[in-house]
Protein backbone atom coordinates (compact mmCIF):
# COMPACT_ATOMS: atom_id res chain seq x y z
CA UNK A 1 0.00 0.00 0.00
CA UNK A 2 2.66 2.36 1.02
CA UNK A 3 3.73 2.39 -3.33
CA UNK A 4 0.45 4.47 -3.98
CA UNK A 5 0.00 6.47 -0.26
CA UNK A 6 3.96 7.55 -1.09
CA UNK A 7 3.44 8.78 -4.27
CA UNK A 8 -0.46 9.86 -4.49
CA UNK A 9 0.85 13.05 -6.29
CA UNK A 10 1.61 10.93 -9.13
CA UNK A 11 -0.85 8.49 -9.11
CA UNK A 12 -3.83 10.86 -8.65
CA UNK A 13 -3.20 12.47 -11.83
CA UNK A 14 -2.61 9.47 -13.39
CA UNK A 15 -5.56 7.80 -12.90
CA UNK A 16 -7.53 10.86 -13.72
CA UNK A 17 -5.60 11.07 -16.66
CA UNK A 18 -6.43 7.51 -17.56
CA UNK A 19 -10.30 7.97 -16.43
CA UNK A 20 -10.11 11.19 -18.86
CA UNK A 21 -9.26 9.23 -22.35
CA UNK A 22 -11.47 6.97 -21.62
CA UNK A 23 -14.46 9.17 -20.90
CA UNK A 24 -13.49 11.65 -24.17
CA UNK A 25 -12.07 8.68 -25.95
CA UNK A 26 -15.37 6.97 -25.51
CA UNK A 27 -18.03 9.54 -26.89
CA UNK A 28 -15.64 10.18 -30.22
CA UNK A 29 -15.73 5.74 -30.48
CA UNK A 30 -19.26 5.57 -29.91
CA UNK A 31 -20.23 8.44 -31.64
CA UNK A 32 -18.01 7.90 -34.67
CA UNK A 33 -18.46 4.18 -34.71
CA UNK A 34 -22.82 4.47 -34.79
CA UNK A 35 -22.03 6.68 -37.99
CA UNK A 36 -19.76 4.85 -39.60
CA UNK A 37 -21.63 1.42 -38.94
CA UNK A 38 -24.68 3.03 -40.01
CA UNK A 39 -23.09 4.32 -43.59
CA UNK A 40 -21.82 0.79 -43.89
CA UNK A 41 -25.01 -1.14 -43.90
CA UNK A 42 -27.10 2.14 -45.63
CA UNK A 43 -28.74 2.28 -48.69
CA UNK A 44 -26.45 5.30 -50.39
CA UNK A 45 -23.26 3.41 -52.10
CA UNK A 46 -20.81 6.17 -52.02
CA UNK A 47 -21.26 6.42 -48.37
CA UNK A 48 -20.59 2.15 -47.87
CA UNK A 49 -17.43 2.94 -49.60
CA UNK A 50 -16.71 5.54 -47.25
CA UNK A 51 -17.19 3.72 -44.59
CA UNK A 52 -15.10 0.89 -45.34
CA UNK A 53 -12.48 2.57 -46.53
CA UNK A 54 -12.07 4.17 -43.22
CA UNK A 55 -12.96 0.84 -41.35
CA UNK A 56 -10.32 -1.31 -43.21
CA UNK A 57 -7.74 1.72 -43.29
CA UNK A 58 -8.09 2.43 -39.93
CA UNK A 59 -8.45 -0.46 -38.44
CA UNK A 60 -5.49 -2.14 -40.05
CA UNK A 61 -2.81 0.71 -38.33
CA UNK A 62 -1.43 -0.29 -35.18
CA UNK A 63 -2.38 1.65 -32.31
CA UNK A 64 0.71 3.12 -31.46
CA UNK A 65 1.40 3.87 -35.68
CA UNK A 66 -1.87 6.29 -34.35
CA UNK A 67 -0.46 7.57 -31.55
CA UNK A 68 3.04 8.13 -33.60
CA UNK A 69 0.96 9.90 -36.44
CA UNK A 70 -0.98 12.35 -34.03
CA UNK A 71 2.32 12.69 -31.59
CA UNK A 72 4.68 13.99 -34.76
CA UNK A 73 3.05 14.21 -37.42
CA UNK A 74 0.00 15.77 -37.41
CA UNK A 75 1.10 18.60 -34.78
CA UNK A 76 3.26 20.40 -37.59
CA UNK A 77 0.51 20.17 -40.55
CA UNK A 78 -1.93 21.67 -38.62
CA UNK A 79 0.01 23.55 -35.81
CA UNK A 80 -1.97 22.37 -32.61
CA UNK A 81 -0.06 21.03 -30.37
CA UNK A 82 -2.23 19.81 -27.10
CA UNK A 83 -1.08 16.71 -26.75
CA UNK A 84 -3.92 15.01 -24.43
CA UNK A 85 -6.61 16.09 -27.04
CA UNK A 86 -4.20 14.89 -29.68
CA UNK A 87 -3.99 11.27 -28.25
CA UNK A 88 -7.32 11.32 -27.26
CA UNK A 89 -8.31 12.01 -30.79
CA UNK A 90 -6.07 9.01 -31.89
CA UNK A 91 -7.71 6.65 -29.78
CA UNK A 92 -11.01 7.51 -30.22
CA UNK A 93 -10.64 7.54 -34.13
CA UNK A 94 -8.92 4.07 -33.67
CA UNK A 95 -11.66 2.45 -31.55
CA UNK A 96 -14.28 4.15 -33.80
CA UNK A 97 -13.42 1.16 -36.14
CA UNK A 98 -14.09 -1.57 -33.96
CA UNK A 99 -17.29 0.35 -32.39
CA UNK A 100 -18.94 0.68 -36.68
CA UNK A 101 -18.35 -3.27 -37.35
CA UNK A 102 -19.79 -4.24 -33.61
CA UNK A 103 -22.54 -2.15 -34.37
CA UNK A 104 -22.64 -3.37 -38.39
CA UNK A 105 -22.66 -6.95 -37.01
CA UNK A 106 -25.55 -6.29 -34.78
CA UNK A 107 -27.83 -4.61 -37.29
CA UNK A 108 -27.16 -7.71 -39.35
CA UNK A 109 -28.38 -10.06 -37.02
CA UNK A 110 -31.80 -8.36 -37.56
CA UNK A 111 -33.70 -10.34 -40.58
CA UNK A 112 -33.81 -8.84 -44.18
CA UNK A 113 -37.35 -9.29 -43.99
CA UNK A 114 -38.21 -7.10 -41.21
CA UNK A 115 -36.91 -4.14 -42.79
CA UNK A 116 -37.93 -5.01 -45.96
CA UNK A 117 -41.47 -5.23 -44.46
CA UNK A 118 -40.79 -1.92 -42.64
CA UNK A 119 -40.33 -0.62 -45.50
CA UNK A 120 -43.72 -2.08 -47.61
CA UNK A 121 -45.67 -0.46 -44.96
CA UNK A 122 -43.87 3.14 -46.14
CA UNK A 123 -41.37 3.50 -43.75
CA UNK A 124 -38.19 5.54 -44.20
CA UNK A 125 -34.64 4.04 -44.24
CA UNK A 126 -34.26 6.16 -40.78
CA UNK A 127 -37.90 5.31 -39.55
CA UNK A 128 -36.42 1.72 -40.33
CA UNK A 129 -33.22 2.10 -38.50
CA UNK A 130 -34.85 3.41 -35.37
CA UNK A 131 -38.24 1.77 -35.08
CA UNK A 132 -37.13 -1.52 -36.10
CA UNK A 133 -33.50 -2.45 -36.51
CA UNK A 134 -31.77 -0.61 -34.16
CA UNK A 135 -33.46 -1.86 -30.85
CA UNK A 136 -33.47 -5.04 -31.63
CA UNK A 137 -29.66 -4.85 -32.94
CA UNK A 138 -28.57 -2.94 -29.53
CA UNK A 139 -29.85 -5.23 -27.35
CA UNK A 140 -27.59 -8.38 -29.81
CA UNK A 141 -24.39 -6.27 -29.62
CA UNK A 142 -24.41 -5.52 -26.07
CA UNK A 143 -21.93 -7.88 -25.05
CA UNK A 144 -19.27 -8.26 -28.13
CA UNK A 145 -19.75 -4.21 -27.65
CA UNK A 146 -18.12 -3.91 -23.82
CA UNK A 147 -15.91 -6.12 -25.12
CA UNK A 148 -14.55 -3.78 -27.22
CA UNK A 149 -14.95 -1.12 -24.78
CA UNK A 150 -12.96 -3.20 -22.65
CA UNK A 151 -10.59 -3.88 -24.68
CA UNK A 152 -9.81 0.18 -25.27
CA UNK A 153 -9.98 0.82 -21.55
CA UNK A 154 -6.65 -1.23 -21.46
CA UNK A 155 -5.33 0.42 -25.17
CA UNK A 156 -5.35 3.74 -23.46
CA UNK A 157 -1.84 2.73 -21.47
CA UNK A 158 -0.23 2.95 -24.58
CA UNK A 159 -0.54 7.12 -24.73
CA UNK A 160 2.08 6.61 -21.87
CA UNK A 161 4.69 6.33 -24.59
CA UNK A 162 3.17 9.73 -26.21
CA UNK A 163 3.45 12.04 -23.23
CA UNK A 164 -0.35 11.95 -21.81
CA UNK A 165 -0.33 10.85 -18.16
CA UNK A 166 -1.89 7.71 -17.86
CA UNK A 167 -1.58 4.44 -15.17
CA UNK A 168 0.64 3.36 -18.16
CA UNK A 169 3.64 5.59 -16.70
CA UNK A 170 3.72 4.27 -13.41
CA UNK A 171 6.36 2.13 -14.07
CA UNK A 172 8.81 4.72 -15.34
CA UNK A 173 7.79 6.78 -12.57
CA UNK A 174 8.12 4.66 -9.84
CA UNK A 175 11.11 2.83 -10.74
CA UNK A 176 13.31 6.08 -10.79
CA UNK A 177 11.38 6.50 -7.25
CA UNK A 178 13.06 3.51 -6.35
CA UNK A 179 10.15 1.28 -5.68
CA UNK A 180 9.70 -2.38 -6.67
CA UNK A 181 8.07 -2.69 -10.10
CA UNK A 182 6.11 -5.88 -9.36
CA UNK A 183 4.41 -3.98 -6.99
CA UNK A 184 3.57 -1.31 -8.88
CA UNK A 185 2.64 -3.53 -12.08
CA UNK A 186 0.31 -5.78 -9.80
CA UNK A 187 -1.06 -2.67 -8.33
CA UNK A 188 -1.55 -0.94 -12.35
CA UNK A 189 -3.32 -4.61 -12.82
CA UNK A 190 -5.68 -4.25 -9.71
CA UNK A 191 -7.03 -0.94 -10.67
CA UNK A 192 -7.62 -2.10 -14.56
CA UNK A 193 -9.46 -5.18 -12.63
CA UNK A 194 -11.78 -2.85 -10.36
CA UNK A 195 -12.34 -0.70 -14.09
CA UNK A 196 -13.08 -3.98 -15.80
CA UNK A 197 -15.81 -5.04 -13.28
CA UNK A 198 -17.46 -2.26 -13.31
CA UNK A 199 -17.87 -1.99 -17.13
CA UNK A 200 -18.92 -5.55 -16.48
CA UNK A 201 -21.73 -4.26 -13.79
CA UNK A 202 -22.73 -2.49 -16.44
CA UNK A 203 -23.29 -4.80 -18.79
CA UNK A 204 -25.14 -7.15 -16.89
CA UNK A 205 -27.19 -4.46 -15.66
CA UNK A 206 -28.19 -3.51 -19.29
CA UNK A 207 -28.52 -6.58 -20.76
CA UNK A 208 -31.16 -7.22 -17.90
CA UNK A 209 -33.23 -4.08 -18.45
CA UNK A 210 -32.83 -4.74 -22.40
CA UNK A 211 -34.20 -7.94 -22.01
CA UNK A 212 -37.44 -9.47 -23.86
CA UNK A 213 -38.99 -12.65 -24.52
CA UNK A 214 -38.41 -14.25 -27.49
CA UNK B 1 27.59 35.89 -29.67
CA UNK B 2 31.06 35.20 -30.03
CA UNK B 3 30.90 32.99 -26.94
CA UNK B 4 28.62 30.92 -28.77
CA UNK B 5 30.64 30.99 -31.70
CA UNK B 6 33.50 29.33 -29.61
CA UNK B 7 31.06 26.85 -28.21
CA UNK B 8 29.55 25.58 -31.75
CA UNK B 9 33.52 25.22 -32.78
CA UNK B 10 34.16 22.98 -29.50
CA UNK B 11 30.94 21.55 -30.85
CA UNK B 12 31.81 21.02 -34.35
CA UNK B 13 35.17 19.68 -33.09
CA UNK B 14 33.48 17.08 -30.87
CA UNK B 15 31.25 15.99 -33.71
CA UNK B 16 34.25 14.83 -35.72
CA UNK B 17 36.54 13.66 -32.15
CA UNK B 18 32.69 11.39 -32.08
CA UNK B 19 33.03 10.40 -35.94
CA UNK B 20 36.75 9.73 -35.89
CA UNK B 21 36.42 7.52 -32.43
CA UNK B 22 33.40 5.82 -33.72
CA UNK B 23 35.62 4.72 -37.09
CA UNK B 24 38.71 3.61 -35.45
CA UNK B 25 36.33 1.74 -33.23
CA UNK B 26 36.63 -2.19 -32.01
CA UNK B 27 39.08 -3.69 -29.36
CA UNK B 28 42.13 -1.96 -30.67
CA UNK B 29 41.73 1.11 -28.91
CA UNK B 30 40.85 -0.44 -25.34
CA UNK B 31 42.55 1.83 -22.98
CA UNK B 32 43.51 -1.04 -20.91
CA UNK B 33 44.95 -4.89 -20.75
CA UNK B 34 42.93 -7.38 -20.04
CA UNK B 35 43.84 -8.77 -16.81
CA UNK B 36 45.20 -12.69 -16.73
CA UNK B 37 44.41 -14.83 -13.92
CA UNK B 38 41.88 -12.93 -12.03
CA UNK B 39 40.86 -14.64 -8.54
CA UNK B 40 38.10 -13.18 -6.66
CA UNK B 41 36.95 -15.09 -3.71
CA UNK B 42 33.56 -14.69 -2.27
CA UNK B 43 31.78 -13.21 -5.25
CA UNK B 44 28.41 -14.86 -6.74
CA UNK B 45 28.49 -12.62 -9.24
CA UNK B 46 32.28 -13.28 -10.64
CA UNK B 47 31.73 -17.35 -10.37
CA UNK B 48 28.51 -16.98 -12.44
CA UNK B 49 30.48 -14.84 -15.02
CA UNK B 50 33.41 -17.19 -14.98
CA UNK B 51 30.63 -20.48 -15.20
CA UNK B 52 29.30 -19.09 -18.41
CA UNK B 53 32.54 -17.69 -20.22
CA UNK B 54 31.19 -14.12 -20.59
CA UNK B 55 30.01 -11.00 -19.07
CA UNK B 56 26.81 -9.44 -19.50
CA UNK B 57 26.81 -6.31 -19.39
CA UNK B 58 23.66 -3.64 -19.66
CA UNK B 59 24.18 -0.70 -21.66
CA UNK B 60 22.01 2.06 -23.06
CA UNK B 61 22.24 2.69 -26.88
CA UNK B 62 20.82 5.38 -27.85
CA UNK B 63 22.87 8.12 -26.31
CA UNK B 64 25.59 9.68 -28.71
CA UNK B 65 28.54 10.08 -26.76
CA UNK B 66 27.77 7.73 -23.67
CA UNK B 67 26.26 4.56 -24.76
CA UNK B 68 25.57 4.21 -28.29
CA UNK B 69 25.36 1.55 -30.71
CA UNK B 70 25.94 2.45 -34.49
CA UNK B 71 22.96 0.24 -36.24
CA UNK B 72 25.42 0.25 -39.71
CA UNK B 73 28.09 -1.16 -38.32
CA UNK B 74 27.03 -2.76 -35.23
CA UNK B 75 29.70 -0.80 -33.10
CA UNK B 76 29.02 0.03 -29.57
CA UNK B 77 30.87 3.11 -28.35
CA UNK B 78 30.85 6.16 -25.64
CA UNK B 79 32.29 6.96 -22.47
CA UNK B 80 30.07 4.58 -20.64
CA UNK B 81 30.52 1.67 -22.74
CA UNK B 82 34.10 2.35 -22.32
CA UNK B 83 34.23 2.31 -18.70
CA UNK B 84 32.08 -0.87 -18.90
CA UNK B 85 35.03 -2.65 -21.50
CA UNK B 86 37.50 -1.32 -18.55
CA UNK B 87 36.07 -2.97 -16.11
CA UNK B 88 35.59 -6.43 -18.04
CA UNK B 89 39.14 -5.88 -18.77
CA UNK B 90 40.18 -5.46 -15.39
CA UNK B 91 37.76 -8.71 -14.37
CA UNK B 92 39.63 -10.75 -17.16
CA UNK B 93 37.34 -10.60 -20.03
CA UNK B 94 37.95 -9.33 -23.54
CA UNK B 95 35.87 -7.40 -26.10
CA UNK B 96 34.29 -10.32 -27.92
CA UNK B 97 33.92 -12.35 -23.92
CA UNK B 98 31.37 -9.23 -23.63
CA UNK B 99 27.67 -9.88 -24.05
CA UNK B 100 25.88 -6.17 -24.00
CA UNK B 101 22.64 -6.09 -23.32
CA UNK B 102 20.19 -3.08 -23.96
CA UNK B 103 18.38 -2.35 -20.91
CA UNK B 104 15.80 0.68 -20.48
CA UNK B 105 16.20 2.54 -17.30
CA UNK B 106 13.24 1.58 -15.78
CA UNK B 107 13.98 -2.24 -15.78
CA UNK B 108 17.50 -1.45 -14.72
CA UNK B 109 16.94 -2.80 -11.21
CA UNK B 110 14.47 -5.78 -11.76
CA UNK B 111 17.06 -7.03 -14.60
CA UNK B 112 20.01 -6.80 -11.95
CA UNK B 113 18.12 -8.69 -9.06
CA UNK B 114 16.26 -11.26 -11.57
CA UNK B 115 20.45 -11.55 -12.25
CA UNK B 116 20.11 -11.70 -15.95
CA UNK B 117 23.08 -8.94 -16.27
CA UNK B 118 26.17 -9.09 -14.13
CA UNK B 119 26.60 -5.40 -14.16
CA UNK B 120 24.69 -2.14 -15.39
CA UNK B 121 27.14 0.75 -16.88
CA UNK B 122 24.75 3.46 -18.36
CA UNK B 123 23.72 7.03 -16.89
CA UNK B 124 22.43 5.24 -13.91
CA UNK B 125 22.44 7.59 -11.27
CA UNK B 126 23.38 6.57 -7.37
CA UNK B 127 20.31 6.94 -5.13
CA UNK B 128 19.76 5.58 -1.68
CA UNK B 129 15.75 4.48 -3.18
CA UNK B 130 18.01 2.16 -5.43
CA UNK B 131 20.64 1.10 -2.98
CA UNK B 132 17.76 -1.01 -1.56
CA UNK B 133 17.65 -3.41 -4.26
CA UNK B 134 20.91 -3.18 -5.72
CA UNK B 135 24.34 -2.14 -4.55
CA UNK B 136 26.53 0.83 -6.71
CA UNK B 137 30.14 0.60 -7.38
CA UNK B 138 31.66 4.08 -8.04
CA UNK B 139 30.59 6.89 -8.64
CA UNK B 140 32.64 7.42 -11.96
CA UNK B 141 30.99 10.79 -13.31
CA UNK B 142 29.59 13.59 -11.64
CA UNK B 143 27.04 15.30 -13.46
CA UNK B 144 23.37 17.25 -12.94
CA UNK B 145 20.39 18.23 -14.31
CA UNK B 146 21.11 20.88 -17.56
CA UNK B 147 18.96 23.01 -20.08
CA UNK B 148 18.98 21.90 -23.85
CA UNK B 149 17.46 24.58 -26.42
CA UNK B 150 17.70 25.14 -29.80
CA UNK B 151 20.90 27.30 -31.03
CA UNK B 152 18.52 30.25 -32.10
CA UNK B 153 16.65 30.42 -28.68
CA UNK B 154 17.64 33.41 -26.52
CA UNK B 155 14.34 33.35 -24.30
CA UNK B 156 15.85 30.38 -22.04
CA UNK B 157 19.40 30.56 -20.08
CA UNK B 158 18.95 29.17 -17.01
CA UNK B 159 16.31 26.52 -15.35
CA UNK B 160 14.80 30.14 -13.66
CA UNK B 161 13.50 30.85 -17.10
CA UNK B 162 11.48 27.53 -17.23
CA UNK B 163 7.89 29.61 -17.20
CA UNK B 164 4.55 28.46 -18.02
CA UNK B 165 4.62 28.90 -21.35
CA UNK B 166 7.82 26.76 -21.49
CA UNK B 167 7.45 22.68 -22.95
CA UNK B 168 10.55 20.64 -21.36
CA UNK B 169 11.16 17.28 -22.80
CA UNK B 170 12.63 14.48 -21.35
CA UNK B 171 12.71 10.36 -20.89
CA UNK B 172 9.09 9.21 -19.30
CA UNK B 173 8.80 8.94 -15.67
CA UNK B 174 12.75 9.90 -15.05
CA UNK B 175 14.30 12.12 -12.51
CA UNK B 176 14.66 15.09 -14.13
CA UNK B 177 10.95 14.94 -15.61
CA UNK B 178 9.40 14.39 -12.34
CA UNK B 179 11.51 17.77 -10.75
CA UNK B 180 10.23 19.62 -13.42
CA UNK B 181 6.99 18.62 -12.62
CA UNK B 182 6.84 19.19 -8.83
CA UNK B 183 9.20 22.45 -8.80
CA UNK B 184 9.09 24.33 -12.28
CA UNK B 185 5.69 26.20 -14.27
CA UNK B 186 6.78 24.57 -17.28
CA UNK B 187 4.92 22.10 -19.32
CA UNK B 188 6.55 18.89 -18.87
CA UNK B 189 6.33 16.71 -22.01
CA UNK B 190 7.30 12.83 -21.81
CA UNK B 191 8.56 10.73 -24.67
CA UNK B 192 10.34 7.19 -24.20
CA UNK B 193 13.46 8.11 -25.39
CA UNK B 194 15.43 11.56 -25.86
CA UNK B 195 16.09 11.46 -29.71
CA UNK B 196 12.01 11.76 -29.55
CA UNK B 197 12.50 14.64 -27.54
CA UNK B 198 15.60 15.23 -29.73
CA UNK B 199 13.01 15.70 -32.69
CA UNK B 200 10.50 17.66 -31.08
CA UNK B 201 12.94 19.91 -30.40
CA UNK B 202 14.58 20.43 -33.70
CA UNK B 203 10.66 20.64 -35.11
CA UNK B 204 9.76 23.12 -32.73
CA UNK B 205 7.09 21.29 -30.77
CA UNK B 206 9.19 21.49 -27.53
CA UNK B 207 11.39 24.69 -26.39
CA UNK B 208 13.99 22.41 -24.00
CA UNK B 209 14.74 19.10 -23.44
CA UNK B 210 16.19 18.18 -19.89
CA UNK B 211 18.30 15.56 -18.59
CA UNK B 212 21.70 14.82 -17.31
CA UNK B 213 24.46 17.65 -18.48
CA UNK B 214 26.32 14.96 -19.91
CA UNK B 215 23.67 12.65 -21.87
CA UNK B 216 23.13 16.72 -23.74
CA UNK B 217 26.15 17.13 -24.67
CA UNK B 218 26.09 13.94 -26.99
CA UNK B 219 23.15 15.47 -28.49
CA UNK B 220 24.72 18.84 -29.06
CA UNK B 221 27.95 17.39 -30.28
CA UNK B 222 25.47 15.69 -32.87
CA UNK B 223 24.01 18.67 -34.18
CA UNK B 224 26.10 21.69 -33.29
CA UNK B 225 24.32 24.11 -35.77
CA UNK B 226 20.88 23.28 -34.41
CA UNK B 227 21.44 22.56 -30.40
CA UNK B 228 23.21 24.17 -28.09
CA UNK B 229 23.53 23.66 -23.80
CA UNK B 230 22.45 26.48 -21.93
CA UNK B 231 22.99 27.35 -18.04
CA UNK B 232 24.77 25.25 -15.15
CA UNK B 233 23.73 21.99 -14.10
CA UNK B 234 21.00 22.93 -11.30
CA UNK B 235 21.13 18.96 -9.33
CA UNK B 236 23.77 16.58 -9.29
CA UNK B 237 23.96 13.02 -10.14
CA UNK B 238 26.62 10.26 -9.85
CA UNK B 239 26.97 8.07 -11.94
CA UNK B 240 27.55 4.04 -10.54
CA UNK B 241 28.00 1.25 -11.77
CA UNK B 242 25.06 -0.87 -10.98
CA UNK B 243 25.63 -4.55 -9.22
CA UNK B 244 23.87 -7.13 -7.83
CA UNK B 245 23.02 -6.05 -4.14
CA UNK B 246 25.18 -7.89 -1.30
CA UNK B 247 28.06 -8.94 -3.52
CA UNK B 248 30.68 -6.65 -1.59
CA UNK B 249 33.87 -8.64 -2.67
CA UNK B 250 32.56 -7.88 -6.46
CA UNK B 251 32.05 -3.83 -5.56
CA UNK B 252 35.15 -3.69 -3.98
CA UNK B 253 37.15 -4.99 -7.26
CA UNK B 254 35.66 -2.81 -9.35
CA UNK B 255 35.91 0.44 -6.84
CA UNK B 256 39.91 -0.67 -6.75
CA UNK B 257 39.69 -0.79 -10.61
CA UNK B 258 38.40 2.53 -10.82
CA UNK B 259 40.76 3.68 -8.21
CA UNK B 260 43.82 2.58 -9.20
CA UNK B 261 43.05 2.80 -13.25
CA UNK B 262 45.55 5.99 -13.54
CA UNK B 263 45.26 7.95 -16.35
CA UNK B 264 42.87 5.05 -17.64
CA UNK B 265 39.45 7.50 -16.96
CA UNK B 266 41.51 10.69 -18.15
CA UNK B 267 41.52 9.02 -21.21
CA UNK B 268 38.15 7.13 -21.44
CA UNK B 269 36.71 10.84 -21.17
CA UNK B 270 38.86 12.67 -23.66
CA UNK B 271 37.89 9.89 -25.89
CA UNK B 272 34.25 10.24 -25.87
CA UNK B 273 33.58 13.56 -24.28
CA UNK B 274 37.03 15.66 -23.89
CA UNK B 275 36.18 17.62 -27.43
CA UNK B 276 32.95 18.93 -25.73
CA UNK B 277 35.25 21.29 -24.74
CA UNK B 278 34.60 20.35 -21.00
CA UNK B 279 37.40 19.60 -18.68
CA UNK B 280 36.52 15.68 -17.10
CA UNK B 281 37.62 14.99 -13.79
CA UNK B 282 37.47 11.58 -12.00
CA UNK B 283 34.79 11.49 -8.76
CA UNK B 284 36.40 9.78 -5.74
CA UNK B 285 35.18 6.29 -5.06
CA UNK B 286 32.08 6.16 -2.13
CA UNK B 287 33.10 3.06 -0.38
CA UNK B 288 29.31 3.19 1.70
Amino acid sequence: MGVITDNLDIWIPALLGTLRIFFFGLIIALVLGFIVGAMRVSPVPIARVMGSAYVNFVRNTPLTLMFFIFAFAVPPLIGYNNREVLGILAIGLYTATYVAETVRSGINTVPVGQAEAARAVGMSFGQVMTHIVLPQAGRSVIPPMMSVIIAFLKNTTVAAGFSIINLGMMRSYMSERGENMMVVLLWVAAIFVVLVFILGAIQNFLEKKLKVAR
Amino acid sequence: MKKRRITSLAAVGAAAALVLAGCAGGEDDAPVDVADDVQLEGSSTFDAIQERGSIVIGVKEDQPGLGYLDAATGERSGFDVDIARWMAAELGFEEDQIEYSAIPSANREQELVNGNIDMYVGTYSITDDRKEQIDFAGPYAITGQGLLVGADNDSIQSDSDLSADVTVCSATGSTPIQNIRENYDAEPVEYDTYSQCIAQLEDGSVDAVTTDELILLGYAAQSPDTLQIVGEPFSEELYGIGIPQGDDAFRDFLNDALENGGDTWTEIWDNNLGATGIEGEQPAVDRY
